[in-house]
């Protein structure tokens, strides 16, 4: 069958079992946007900005597990997907980008709208393509998509030049296994392996499992419920790893790290092991790395191995599947009740609840924390959230407990502002069926808002939560904490949201009362497509616990007890 | 290398590489962005059309040489990663120098220097002289430290490059899938070992 190349990249991606892609068209890419006319099977989604697009697809592939695709054209397009190639690559994220190029005869020589984007991406990408012949095309968007979602998953970016997209080529499905001798993940542990981490579990007194990602991306949450419940080990989560363990379980001391629950970081430190599973110790989970757990051994399984030893020394490193060597693991581990360090662990939980903000009395004061908590109540704690960078976001990691994997869905490693709202849109294109909160800040939201044209152009039923303090709120307090309250470059002009989204024709609300935060569950419950409800909140608003950055771990600036003056 | 002496902390890893355009480029910003020094870098052909052969010298004592060779088998192009400095093997580093050779003495010690190293002088002119040397690179070094006095005003060094003593081979089978499927001549040689 004789095919152009951009017929060709639309026949593979139906392979790929694509249905949805994000993009915006221009000069490079238009033959690829004309070959989509022939292919109505693969909705395309069309954006306000490409950034929107590579979040989006970010938001898809981490909803479904499934690979997000995002397509621009050359220059200015393909370099707008770059902060979200860099999100995706930070939290191990699937997703294709695909960009067109300026003919092959004008690469390097200035052309119009060109830049050498697999040369920019490259730091980016887990890895990336140039694609100079039409004949590699198809064997490229297969070894793309495979590269992107297996082993630690990532973003892979395809360039494809103008006339390569318009050549014709005799067009055969290249079938058979992908064999890419320099890409191989392992994925089982050895019975060396195996054996010494079983008996340090075994022998452990105060072992704590630090949970995170990887645990969601392998599928092994069940494995992991059954790890936990057979050692009686309690489990600390990252941000990204909540949703391994069901938060009500009677083992999860929450999140850890620099806005994690005392109890994670009191257990982490004073822990005789630590069994690290799917997660890289980074800066924002262990603090000052010379004070970090100093009394434990440690056991470390994750898919890269380049992550073993990197941060943290350990004693028992795996690179391996989770689900697999769970599983391996799991006929090598006693059942055990560790009543005593639970107990201790219960003194800490006990502490951690006096101070909790919704357990004082704060007057008519609307603050963050109370209105994630009431959505959490309201929507069963049972919906898609999605959220975007900041206080809104440490918020939502401590007040709103997930039960389900992978229904929080957030930019943690390079924590970048703008990522909620688009990718909420994209989770819900994954996630036809679920409740998709995207829960943001006035700052974050500002910067990708222009995207809620694309929600209402598709009639996403996506709900959007603003928290609005009229603050950068999570810089503002830095700057309260270690810049002496100089608030410079964080109070923020905010536009009227809700005539925003009148602009938009979108239903909104205002909520300034913590009993209408309710109300605005049912009222964006009974919309259909993109709804906005803006929470005016408290502005000075303070997030505890807090781990300065570069500090001991369990050297936490607390919220005081009730009765307790304020000593920040 | 230098285990005798156990002074210095050099590591010599051998990468074998996917020789398309922009490998190179991925192993340089490789070390740049995970801010591992890089003290040599060599990159050759093998008897293989599409395989390429680098050799990368590190200092050990800034990076984990394990983190270094785990982040290069992360790169999809890198096939296979090898640290030869933990087994037995020969590295040579290949210097052309220029040294001033203007008056008796100077080419006379030129001569004379030569003769103490595995150098030959390749070029000989009135004024200037090249000395090629290919040796272990502390060799090298000890030679161009001799020519200093007299006047280097020139000089060019390979890098060096390295290979594992003995029959276990550092080879691949590796040819690119779209060679298999057929869509190209295909030019691979078959492994004779």
């Amino acid at each position: 069958m004789q095919l152009t190349g951009s017929e060709i990249l639309m026949e593979c991606l139906l392979r790929e079992g694509v249905d949805v892609m994000f993009g915006y068209p221009g000069g490079a890419i238009l033959p690829t946007y004309d070959a989509m006319t022939k292919y109505p099977q693969i909705h395309h989604v069309l954006v306000r900005h490409e950034q929107g697009a590579s979040h989006m697809a970010d938001g898809y592939a981490r909803a479904t597990g499934r690979v997000g695709v995002a397509i621009a054209t050359s220059g200015p397009g393909a370099t707008n997907l770059v902060t979200g190639m860099a999100t995706a690559m930070m939290d191990s994220s699937p997703i294709v980008c695909i960009t067109g190029q300026v003919p092959r005869a004008a690469i390097g020589s200035d052309a119009f709208q060109e830049t050498d984007v697999t040369g920019v991406s490259l730091p980016v990408t887990k890895h990336n393509f140039l694609v100079m012949d039409v004949d590699e095309l198809a064997w490229t968007v297969r070894e793309a998509f495979h590269i992107a979602r297996s082993g630690r998953p990532g973003p892979v970016l395809i360039d494809i030049p103008k006339d390569v997209q318009i050549a014709i080529t005799e067009f055969v499905y290249p079938e058979g296994e992908i064999v890419l001798p320099g890409y191989q993940p392992r994925t089982t542990a050895n019975e060396d392996e195996l054996d010494a981490a079983g008996r340090l579990i075994n022998e452990a007194e105060r072992p704590i499992i630090l949970a995170g990602h990887g645990i969601l991306m392998s599928g092994a949450t069940d494995e992991l419920l059954h790890l936990v419940e057979r050692s009686g080990v309690p489990v600390a989560l990252t941000l990204l790893g909540k949703g391994a363990l069901p938060e009500n379980h009677p083992l999860s001391l929450g999140m850890m790290g620099m806005h994690g629950t005392a109890t994670s970081n009191h257990s982490i430190q004073e822990a005789d092991l630590l069994i690290a599973l799917g997660m890289r110790f980074d800066d924002r989970v262990t603090g000052n790395l010379a004070t970090y757990s100093q009394h434990s051994r440690k056991i470390h399984v994750d898919i890269d191995p380049s992550e073993i030893n990197k941060n943290v020394p350990v004693d028992v490193g795996i690179a391996g599947d989770l689900r697999t060597v769970i599983t391996q693991l799991l006929p090598r581990i006693e059942r055990q009740q560790r009543v005593d360090w639970l107990a201790r662990i219960r003194d800490w939980q006990e502490d951690d609840d006096e101070r909790d903000i919704l357990h004082h009395d704060t007057g008519d004061r609307l603050l963050g924390a109370q209105v994630i908590n009431d959505l959490w109540l309201h929507t069963g704690g049972d919906a898609i959230t999605v959220t975007d960078v900041g206080q809104h976001q440490m918020l939502e990691a401590q007040y709103y407990p997930h039960q389900r994997p992978s229904t929080l869905i957030t930019s943690g490693g390079l924590g970048t502002m703008g990522f909620g709202f688009p990718a909420a849109i994209g989770a819900k294109f994954g996630l036809p069926h679920e409740e998709v909160w995207a829960i943001v800040g006035d700052g974050g939201f500002q910067m990708t808002m222009c995207e809620l044209a694309t929600a209402v152009q598709e009639k996403t039923n996506v709900n959007i939560a603003i928290l609005n303090n009229a603050f950068l709120g999570m810089v503002r307090q830095w700057q309260e904490f270690f810049y002496e309250e100089r608030y410079h470059a964080t109070p923020m002009f905010n536009p009227d949201f809700c005539l925003f989204a009148d602009a938009y024709g979108v239903p909104n609300m205002r909520v300034t009362r913590r009993e209408q935060v309710e109300e605005s569950v049912a009222f964006a419950r009974s919309v259909q497509g993109p709804v906005l409800i803006e929470y005016v909140i408290e502005k000075e608003d303070i997030v505890y616990p807090m781990v300065p950055a570069g500090a001991d771990l369990h050297a936490m600036i607390r919220r005081p007890k009730p009765g307790e003056r304020e000593s920040a | 290398m230098s285990d005798e002496t156990g002074m210095e902390q050099k590591v010599t890893l051998v990468t074998l590489v996917d020789n398309r355009p922009g490998v190179l480029n991925r192993i340089a910003s490789l070390f740049r962005r995970r801010n591992f020094n890089i003290d040599s870098l060599t990159v050759g052909r093998t008897h293989r059309q599409h395989v390429s052969r680098m050799t990368i010298v590190v200092d050990a004592r800034l990076a984990n040489v394990n983190i270094i060779a785990a982040n290069l088998r992360k790169l999809v192009n890198v096939i296979e990663v090898r640290v030869v400095s933990d087994e037995p093997h020969v590295s040579r580093d290949l210097a052309l120098i220029k040294v001033r050779t203007d008056d008796p003495e100077s080419r006379n010690m030129v001569t004379e220097i030569c003769e103490r190293y595995p150098g030959r002088i390749v070029d000989m002119g009135v004024k200037v002289a090249i000395v090629e040397v290919t040796a272990h690179e502390e060799q090298v070094e000890a030679m161009i430290e001799e020519f200093r006095p007299i006047g280097i005003v020139e000089m060019v060094r390979t890098g060096v490059v390295a290979m594992g003593r003995g029959i276990r081979i550092q080879d691949t089978q590796y040819e690119p899938p779209q060679m298999r499927a057929g869509t190209r001549d295909n030019g691979v040689q078959q492994n004779i070992l």
